[in-house]
């Protein structure tokens, strides 16, 4: 550079001039080919009349939120693999394995939320200060788009990490642009990719959220920038105060609000982090940000199925067309969401006059005040279990339960008084809200019990299947035992602790054994319990019920000159051995003797075959390996096999017994599962995790 | 003052009006029409793409095999069981992988069965049964149904819960042909 010889020497004698450093040269080097000072020029000393305001950020804020996003989904993108049996699996390795996965996740969920609320703020500054009328209309119906868009983004984000929560939210979101008039059907079928939910429902929310969307917004959004600039700030009236520059007055209070937005993003994700610490808790940091539920299943219902909070409103809004048939749902969801946002692309037409300005005003904060109302009304119906006194209405309950809620015989009930009869209608359908509440309270623990699980499995050290996490939770005891067990077992069989404040009742209504704990010592211990044995949590409420079986618990065990308490004892340590589900310190001498005495012709041999004792089958269940894996297997497949109940085998389907060419009532796997379950045997991750 | 010398070299001048008359009409039209054309392949091709879900038919609606007659208790109260068939996602084939799930209900000493779909008519989330108030409830927006199916007044829903057909034959198997329905209208239609 020193050969360079700067230009003005070549005309003669000049006023000296400070040379410009190497910094300097570079810069006049690019700006003498791009012109890039009059750009920065023009884009920071912009002219605020009236000078900077607070009121002036929400638009940059927004741009910000945008970029914010950007960078994050970005990110996230190239962490992210669209298809029903990655999607979920790669989110959970971003939020839960990558490192600082789940704080890029955390960010771009929480601000996305953000810019619903900043959309909110943003248009109800421009309607207040009347920034659409002339010439800006233009700019607001872009506004409105850019409005849309972002709803759009926020509506297809939901669904890519393909668990319960976004899987049931589509379905209705979609079914709902079923109903848009003539072309909905259609819509719905490009929308979701083909005629069912999968692969390409994935594919194509997820090319509409990172690629069609964004790129449409920034599209409008330079538009929308650059009409803002040729129109400039629409300055709130009157103007007091001198006019300043948009260079560093404003700038430095939209960066201020910036770092207030970022501040609250950060402080969402990190305040149960803050919280565990108070409280001593170790943190997890992927339980910080953004949630991840279950994996999706269609066969799975999801009663906690619910739009992000920001869409509550047009959630609730479906429930108040109850009883309007299908026009109701139409209305709702497609007539009136179309009329508001017909009337708010009329607003700058109407608010060249006064009086429409004010109504513009008017109608925004009355749709805002009725988003929230209906937002509030939808929370109010979800929790109002957590604040409502249940027990006050305890008499409501007791009364339903008697009548079975027939009219005439509450109406009995009250002598007909008409006063008394609305009174406990009223009542009675605050218990229903409450009821319906506590359904989806149960709902959304549950979620969150399976969502636990499902990332609990996703750590196994063997990783997760080709086939995908759902194969794993569908074949798991711990998340499917009990579903199978509700389902196939519980319409006679008890799984209740019998220490638990409710077992008492739960136990009257069951009409089979009491399996919670089935296998271990203290199962077996009630079972050789002369008061126990036909109580309603063994034998009491079955055909048992004097059976050989009793009949030996309440009087040859009582015996104690054949029955010492060590015996019996013996005898139940080493059933539980059997069971595999001995306690680890067992004394394989006690194990020994109870062997023994289970095997004695004289004893439990009597009747049971016992390992070697030569005890023939059919007389009473095969008590070798009892409560083992492939017993309870056994047992579940058919109990009337020989080496079970046989005949005598009381109301017991044989599950896994089929007629001819009928399919078997449950699975191969499904027992196991039952199996595995009733004995406690599933994943457990261990202390150190993976 | 410029701190550099502006290039030396001087554009040749260049008219200032875009040619007029016939040659300029049909200059204008052809570059019209030959960026339209170039343009056109990539954009006809990605709507053609796009649009191929709109040929995509689910699978024919077939009696499928849920359970038999003995899982069903004959109280009146439906049952849920998952229906399980093959069924393919785009290239992903699966066998006997639970697809849905219907309720079925036998009527005390019946023998035959009715299956009622579990989708919502109202917007297609999945149907509980309330066993405590004897009937169904939707989670999402509460559409409330009896255990026949039958609309419970008022309710969001258009219409009752969606019947099933249903067969059981002699050996006991429940088979019910699984169809799927457009939600949010009052006539049930089957989806293609």
């Amino acid at each position: 550079m020193s050969k360079h010889i700067p230009p003005v020497q070549k005309y003669g004698p000049q006023p000296p001039v400070n040379r410009p450093g190497l910094l300097g040269q570079l810069a006049n080097f690019l700006d003498d080919r791009t012109g890039y000072r009059a750009l920065v020029h023009e884009a920071l000393y912009e002219r605020v009349p009236g000078g900077a305001r607070w009121r002036y950020v929400w638009g940059s804020t927004l741009v910000f939120a945008f970029m914010t996003q950007v960078i994050t989904g970005l990110v996230l993108w190239s962490s992210y693999a669209a298809s029903a049996q990655t999607a979920w699996e790669s989110v959970y390795f971003i939020q839960h394995e990558m490192t600082g996965g789940w704080l890029v996740r955390g960010i771009h969920h929480v601000m996305a939320q953000m810019m619903v609320v900043l959309l909110a703020l943003h248009l109800m500054q421009v309607v207040i200060d009347g920034a659409y009328r002339a010439p800006r209309e233009v700019n607001f119906w872009l506004g409105l788009v850019l409005m849309m868009l972002v709803l759009g983004m926020a509506l297809t984000g939901y669904l890519l990490p393909w668990d319960q929560k976004g899987y049931w939210a589509t379905r209705v979101a979609t079914n709902l642009a079923g109903l848009v008039p003539l072309l909905g059907p259609s819509i719905q079928q490009v929308v979701v990719g083909g005629p069912d939910y999968g692969h390409h429902t994935l594919t194509r929310f997820f090319a509409l959220h990172a690629g069609f969307l964004p790129a449409t917004l920034v599209l409008m959004l330079v538009v929308h920038l650059s009409l803002f600039r040729k129109h400039g700030l629409c300055a709130r009236q009157p103007i007091t105060r001198p006019d300043a520059m948009f260079w560093p007055d404003q700038v430095l209070k939209d960066a201020v609000a910036m770092l207030a937005v970022m501040a609250v993003v950060l402080g969402v994700i990190l305040m149960p982090a803050l919280r565990a610490m108070l409280e001593g808790r170790p943190i997890v940091p992927g339980e910080l940000g953004a949630e991840l539920g279950a994996p999706a299943d269609p066969s799975q219902p999801y009663a906690a199925a619910r739009p992000e909070w920001y869409f509550l409103f047009l959630f609730q809004f479906l429930k108040v067309f109850e009883g309007w048939g299908a026009s109701g749902e139409f209305i709702g969801a497609i007539v009136v969401p179309g009329l508001v946002m017909g009337v708010m692309f009329l607003m700058p037409i109407l608010g060249r006059w006064q009086l429409g300005h004010r109504f513009n005003i008017a109608f925004t904060v009355a749709i805002l005040a009725g988003a929230g109302l209906l937002t509030a009304m939808a929370m109010n119906e979800d929790y109002a279990a957590l604040w409502a006194d249940r027990a006050s209405y305890a008499d409501v309950e007791k009364l339903l339960e008697e009548t079975d809620g027939d009219a005439a015989k509450i109406a009995a009930h009250f002598g007909n008084d008409p006063a008394k009869i609305t009174a406990f209608t009223v009542r009675s359908k605050k218990l229903t809200k409450i009821r319906h509440s506590q359904s989806f309270l149960d709902a959304s623990a549950q979620a969150e019990a399976d969502a636990a699980r499902s990332i609990e499995l996703a750590g196994r050290p063997e990783r997760i299947p080709s086939a995908g996490m759902l194969e794993l939770v569908r074949n798991d005891a711990l998340s499917q035992g009990p579903r199978l067990f509700a389902q196939h077992c519980a319409s006679c069989h008890a799984h209740v602790d019998p220490a638990a404040p409710n077992a008492a009742s739960l136990l009257a209504k069951a009409s089979a054994a009491n399996l919670h704990g089935f296998g271990t010592a203290a199962w077996m211990r009630g079972l050789l319990d002369p008061k126990q044995v036909a109580g309603p949590a063994y034998f009491g409420n079955t055909a048992h019920k004097e059976g050989d079986m009793v009949t030996f618990v309440q009087h040859d065990l009582t015996d104690a000159a054949t029955w010492k308490p060590d015996d019996i004892e013996a005898v139940i340590v080493a059933m539980s051995e059997e069971a595999g589900l001995a306690a680890p310190d067992a004394a394989p001498a006690v194990v020994e003797k109870g062997r023994g005495l289970i095997a004695d012709g004289d004893r439990c041999g009597s009747c049971h075959t016992f390992r070697d004792n030569g005890v023939a089958a059919g007389s009473a269940p095969n008590i070798t390996g009892w409560a083992s894996r492939e017993w309870l297997v056994g047992i579940i497949t058919d109990p009337t096999h020989e080496q079970f109940y046989g005949d005598s085998n009381d109301r017991m389907p044989s599950f896994g017994k089929t007629e001819e060419g009928a399919a078997p009532m449950l699975s191969g796997r499904q027992i196991e599962m039952i199996a595995d379950w009733l004995r406690g045997d599933w994943y457990r991750p261990t202390a150190h995790g993976h | 003052m410029s701190r550099v010398q502006q290039p030396t070299e001087q554009l040749t001048e260049q008219p200032a009006e875009p040619p007029s008359g016939r040659r300029g009409f049909l200059t204008k039209l052809l570059a019209i029409c030959c960026g339209g054309l170039a343009t056109l392949p990539p954009l006809a091709a990605g709507v053609w793409m796009f649009l191929d879900p709109l040929r995509r038919r689910g699978a024919a609606a077939t009696f499928l095999p849920v359970t038999e007659l003995a899982s069903v208790p004959d109280d009146g109260i439906p049952r849920q069981f998952a229906v399980v068939s093959d069924s393919v996602d785009a290239w992903t084939g699966f066998a006997a992988e639970p697809i849905g799930a219907v309720y079925l209900r036998r009527q005390q000493g019946s023998d035959t069965v009715e299956a009622l779909s579990a989708t919502c008519p109202h917007a297609g989330c999945f149907v509980e049964i309330e066993s405590r108030e004897k009937c169904f409830r939707c989670p999402c927006h509460n559409s409330t149904f009896m255990l026949d199916g039958r609309i419970v007044a008022p309710s969001p829903s258009p219409r009752a819960m969606d019947g099933l057909d249903c067969l059981v034959a002699k050996n006991g198997q429940i088979t019910v042909k699984w169809q799927n329905f457009y939600t949010g209208i009052a006539e049930k239609v089957a989806r293609p």
